[in-house]
């Protein structure tokens, strides 16, 4: 029987298997930011061992850091204590640190692709659930738990079961104004957010074969939304064209070795899923969530379903999330009112987010009662967009990019949507006070966002296209 | 380093009957700034137990003295989003030894069984009795039974089994902690640097 993808890699990296057990599994790239290391650094410390392979780590700050003034000192006394003991745990150890005001700082999941540091066939973890993201390279990546860091700081290894695999196919074209983030929110919709746990997701059809490296992270980077372990893509000719020239990425003959062997990494023809899930393209449109977990989306023109649609176990979950919401089972989406825009996030706030964003604006206004946070996903990200005018245009159109850190995502940092507002949000999860204690996150695609900071409403994108 | 024996115990349940409880209720972000292991119980489910002025919410479970005991009794996929490890320490720092629901998110699942914390996975229909049987009697015990993997409600002597690794078994009920296996395996590693460059 012919193999996955995923066993491909997974396979390849088991070290040994314990009998009734996880499989000890070795990992090539470990990534590290300043809220989930601490207590592993001690935790070595503690027992007297040094970071086994520190060349395979790199770390940076950007859960907790400010997304203005990013040249003084931090001003939460706790968050500057954090990102303060990596910059000293990094030193320490000798991890590679992009810290604060470095060219390449930025969040954990934009620079790693970005770096070159994300390669097809390798295993990647991060004490964040969003390492899914570097799936899109063909890789297998997803989020640990501290002390797992722990493990990799010690022995490179982490011990686990193999998960069950599941193909999600997208086939067909995508219509206009649909994007990656209106599939991944489309699938999330249909296998729910607890629907994928245990499994780990190739995703996989041409829809998806279709979407840009920034749209492939976008789709991997929200599996965990859906309780996969990861999801990932089979590494292709866009996939090479984005790594090729990477600072970290292997350079000139070596570079054309690693193709070589990329090239192998696929689902054999007779590989057997677990479970298998296929979707038209043509039944995605843009979508936009309205409850407290990411599987409670719709389609933007569509309606928040009605009590009758939802199954007897779960009304009392559904209208708590209503009542925090502030909404109604039945109400129609599209014209309900938006005080908060935020672009960013792992999800959404790389260039061809920001791109997309500027292109939407340009020639339009903010709506008065909107107030907007564009935060880019890295330094990188930022000078690109300093580079090719996006930041004026931004301007012209009354909006303002700030500087790079997950920001309003998870506000730890003062960017923190008050309460009772409603916040249209290209990030990952609209959990209860996710954007801050009381926060109301829409969770939508960078175009939907842009629109909505427009016209200052729920609006469908394709309207004003 | 190890972490504490998980012995089986008898105890009354906390029901928290609410689904997809994700990490950010049971820890939000803003409370995850400490660079210790410790104290994070003290701000469990934060935002549903006190209100912006600090004060406790009357109708949250674990304000209200009726229920206590070492075990938490949630709806399905507990633990849902984020890999914070905090979310574990904070349910196990509060005081309890076991949560139960009728599925885990991943993340959490292991993160608990790496912290000494037992997910006791039972079906649907186990759930909704023992929910019921909460609700019928706040002070209801339960038998955890890790050895034999039972979970038992001691009144009516129903009893489910649980699934969990022979390997985290033997981990939980030694108090042995999977860092000291790997730093223990590492010539193992090494040679698998080797074999493979």
């Amino acid at each position: 029987m012919g193999k996955t993808l995923f066993d491909k890699i997974w396979d390849s990296h088991v070290v040994s298997e314990i009998e009734g057990g996880p499989s000890v599994v070795y990992i090539d790239r470990h990534l590290v930011h300043e809220v989930t290391s601490p207590q592993a650094f001690a935790g070595i410390e503690k027992r007297g061992v040094p970071v086994f392979r520190p060349q395979n780590t790199v770390a940076t700050p950007d859960h907790n850091v400010p997304t203005i003034d990013q040249h003084l000192p931090i001003k939460d006394a706790l968050s500057k204590f954090q990102v303060d003991k990596l910059t000293e745990n990094c030193e320490r150890h000798g991890v590679d640190l992009y810290g604060l005001n470095h060219p390449y700082q930025g969040i954990v999941h934009v620079i790693g692709p970005q770096l070159g540091l994300t390669q097809p066939g390798m295993t990647i973890v991060c004490g964040d659930s969003h390492t899914s993201t570097h799936g899109a390279f063909g890789a297998v990546a997803f989020g640990i738990g501290t002390s797992e860091v722990e493990m990799v700081l010690a022995t490179q290894c982490i011990m686990q079961p193999k998960p069950k695999k599941m193909r999600i196919t997208v086939d067909g074209e995508l219509g206009k104004g649909v994007t990656a983030k209106d599939i991944v929110l489309y699938i999330i919709s249909k296998v729910t957010a607890g629907g994928g746990t245990g499994y780990f997701v190739e995703f996989a059809g041409s829809a998806i074969r279709g979407l840009s490296m920034e749209g492939r992270m976008t789709v991997c980077n929200m599996s965990i939304e859906m309780g996969a372990r990861g999801g990932h893509i089979a590494p292709d000719e866009t996939t090479f064209e984005y790594i090729k020239g990477r600072e970290r990425a292997p350079q000139g003959e070596e570079f054309d070795k690693a193709v070589a062997k990329w090239k192998e990494l696929k689902t054999d023809d007779d590989a057997v899923f677990d479970k298998e899930i296929v979707f038209d393209a043509a039944d995605i449109e843009p979508m936009i969530t309205y409850g407290t977990n990411p599987g409670m989306g719709a389609k933007i023109v569509s309606n928040i379903p009605s009590l009758t649609d939802i199954e007897d176990s779960e009304k009392a979950s559904f209208e708590k999330s209503m009542n925090y919401m502030g909404f109604n089972a039945g109400d129609q989406l599209v014209g309900k009112p938006v005080d908060y825009v935020f672009v960013g996030s792992c999800t959404n706030g790389r260039i061809e987010d920001l791109r997309e964003v500027a292109g939407f604006v340009k020639g339009k206004k903010k709506a008065e009662n909107i107030t907007a946070w564009i935060v880019p996903g890295s330094k990188q990200v930022e000078k690109m967009a300093q580079d090719e005018g996006i930041v004026e245009v931004l301007e012209e159109a009354g909006f303002k990019l700030r500087q790079p850190g997950c920001s309003a995502c998870l506000a730890m940092n003062d960017d923190k949507i008050p309460e009772g507002k409603y916040a249209v949000s290209t990030s990952n999860r609209n959990f209860e006070g996710r954007q801050g204690p009381g926060s109301r996150t829409l969770l939508a695609s960078p175009l939907t966002a842009a629109a909505v900071a427009v016209s200052g409403k729920i609006i469908d994108p394709r309207e004003l296209l | 380093m190890a972490i504490d024996k998980f012995i089986s115990f008898e105890s009354s349940a906390v029901p928290l009957a609410i689904e997809n409880v994700d990490t950010d209720q049971i820890i939000p972000a803003r409370f995850l700034k400490a660079t210790t292991r410790d104290g994070f119980g003290e701000n469990l489910f934060r935002d549903w137990r006190f209100d912006k002025n600090n004060e406790p919410i009357k109708d949250f479970v674990l304000n209200d003295d009726t229920y206590t005991g070492k075990i938490l009794v949630a709806g399905k996929n507990f633990g849902s989003g984020s890999s914070r490890e905090h979310a574990a320490w904070a349910v196990h720092d509060y005081g309890f030894k076991v949560v139960v629901s009728s599925f885990f998110a991943d993340i959490f699942r292991g993160n608990s069984l790496n912290n000494g914390l037992l997910p006791v996975q039972v079906s649907e229909e186990f759930l909704v009795k023992v929910f019921a049987e909460i609700d019928k009697d706040p002070n209801a015990q339960f038998k955890v039974d890790l050895e034999n993997q039972q979970f038992t409600i001691v009144a009516t002597g129903e009893s489910t089994g649980f699934e969990i690794s022979s390997y985290k078994k033997e981990c939980l009920l030694n108090g042995f902690d999977d860092i000291d296996y790997l730093i223990s395996i590492k010539d193992k590693i090494e040679a698998f640097e080797e074999a493979r460059a």
